[in-house]
């Protein structure tokens, strides 16, 4: 299987979900509180004999449950609402970093992720923390294969939180190493200096204090400079769920779904910076909803394959999506020194789902196929 | 001894079984504790002296980073997870 966000959850979910669906419908009961019902919580056995730790997927439903969209009209004729609920694992591993302190008092941020999704500034947000820093005294940069120690993909949901750590652990080392100078200057044991937002003091000489970026100009005459080292290999991860609630029109006649309203809900952790997480949610969606509605191959009767381009391979435009509500529900993961989770994978998984249940309750119809082209609806709907 | 969770495409080796004990002190031990009991075990989890990069072994929900020298308790949960390339 090759890489691709959330592999193979996607279509198992699509499945899985209708399923439930059915379940739900058959015993007259909401298709959430069905869910709701049956949620794994803390200690819940998964399949493949791993243990659910630190999770909060009935959180998520109590919040899809409560958000107004669930129970708001659906206004019109052809109208479907639907909802999935879906879970990813998410993934730690290697990643390295470092962190050099410049005379001025700002730091350079070596970073071995690759930044695709913005991850150079959330990381440069937890090094700022770690060290009681102001985010623009921290620059960070994505360093080459060459320039710093092996780091994993940046995929798999794991930057933000594997290649956090990796900076706490760099500032946590720089901050161990100014210490020591601390206490070079003083005259003190190392072990008497602390240091707190931004200063460092002495437990021996209350009068003594020092500044950081005072401390960074004074590093030459003290021993030399300092780079902090963050190499880790991170065992555990915090997994996170995803409720999504579809409104869905479809045309009885050509059977084109129009996608009205769409929510994603889903436990974030700690969100490092918000409107990052919140574009990680809406475009996993949007993939998700591509997945669902258009998304395939077409071949002719000869196996040439037809839409080969991507002027023929429909993706999904700002046309065919609505704006996609996001709710955040922050339960930090206790194992991160900033209770960050994976957030990126997780979007993709329940959309065609959604809009399955959605379609099925605007058609009577329900799918069993992706993508659900207009010809397939129809299809499923009897009328061709 | 260690309760050992076999992923489905390994049950063909244990008449389906997918739950196991197994004695040893490391994943490594109880890999070869469980291939001498299932002939062919071994081959399918490992490449020489390592597991194979398409598997990720936990021990007690932890990633194995020590591969086969990982230790191993007595009450030890060991589950081998083929391994997915995310994004």
């Amino acid at each position: 299987m090759g890489p691709y966000r959330a592999p193979g959850s996607t279509p198992a979910s699509f499945a899985g979900e209708a399923v439930v669906d059915e379940l739900a419908e058959k015993i007259g009961m909401d298709p959430l509180a069905f869910r709701l019902k049956n949620c794994a919580q803390d200690g819940t056995r998964r399949i493949v004999g791993a243990v659910h730790r630190d999770i909060a997927g009935i959180d998520v439903l109590k919040a899809a449950q409560a958000h107004e969209h669930y129970s708001a009209p659906l206004g019109g004729p052809n109208r479907g609402r639907g909802v999935a609920f879906a879970y990813w694992g998410n993934w730690g591993a290697e990643s390295s970093s470092t962190i050099s302190v410049n005379g001025d008092g700002t730091v350079s941020l070596l970073l071995g992720s690759v930044d695709i999704t913005g991850t150079r500034t959330s990381l440069a947000m937890q090094a700022a923390e770690a060290l009681g820093l102001a985010l623009d005294q921290v620059k960070p940069t994505v360093a080459d294969t060459d320039a710093i120690g092996y780091t994993q993909v940046s995929a798999g949901s794991r930057t933000t939180m594997a290649s956090g750590v990796s900076v706490v652990k760099a500032a946590e080392d720089v901050i161990a190493q100014m210490c020591a100078r601390a206490a070079m200057l003083w005259s003190v044991p190392v072990e008497s200096v602390s240091y707190d937002q931004g200063t460092f003091a002495t437990s021996a000489r209350a009068t003594e204090r020092i500044g950081f970026v005072e401390l960074a100009g004074q590093l030459n005459q003290t021993g030399g400079p300092i780079t902090g080292v963050g190499n880790v290999n991170v065992p555990e991860w915090g997994g996170t769920f995803g409720a999504h609630i579809a409104d869905v029109e479809v045309d009885p006649e050509t059977g084109k779904v129009t996608v009205l309203r769409y929510t994603a809900v889903q436990d974030v952790g700690t969100a490092i910076h918000p409107g990052q997480v919140e574009g990680q949610m809406q475009g996993g969606a949007t993939q998700g909803i591509g997945w669902a509605l258009y998304e395939g191959y077409a071949y002719d009767d000869e196996g040439q394959l037809l839409n080969p381009t991507l002027l023929d391979y429909k993706q999904p435009t700002a046309l065919d999506v609505p704006s996609i509500e996001t709710v955040l529900i922050e339960d930090p993961y206790p194992k991160h020194p900033f209770g960050v989770r994976g957030v990126g994978e997780t979007p993709i998984v329940p959309p065609p789902g959604a809009l399955a249940n959605a379609i099925y309750r605007a058609t009577g119809a329900r799918m069993d196929e992706l993508p659900m082209t207009p010809t397939h609806i129809l299809e499923q709907m009897g009328v061709i | 001894m260690a309760t050992v969770w076999i992923p489905s495409l390994l049950r063909d080796l244990t008449a389906g079984r997918q739950v196991l004990d197994a004695p040893g002190r490391t994943v490594g031990q109880v890999i070869d504790a469980l291939d001498r009991a299932y002939p062919g075990f071994r081959d399918r989890l490992c490449e020489g002296n390592r597991i194979r990069p398409i598997l990720t072994a936990y021990v007690d929900g932890r990633t194995a980073q020590l591969g086969l020298l990982e230790p191993v308790g007595e009450q030890s949960e060991v589950q081998f997870l083929p391994a997915v390339a995310g994004g």
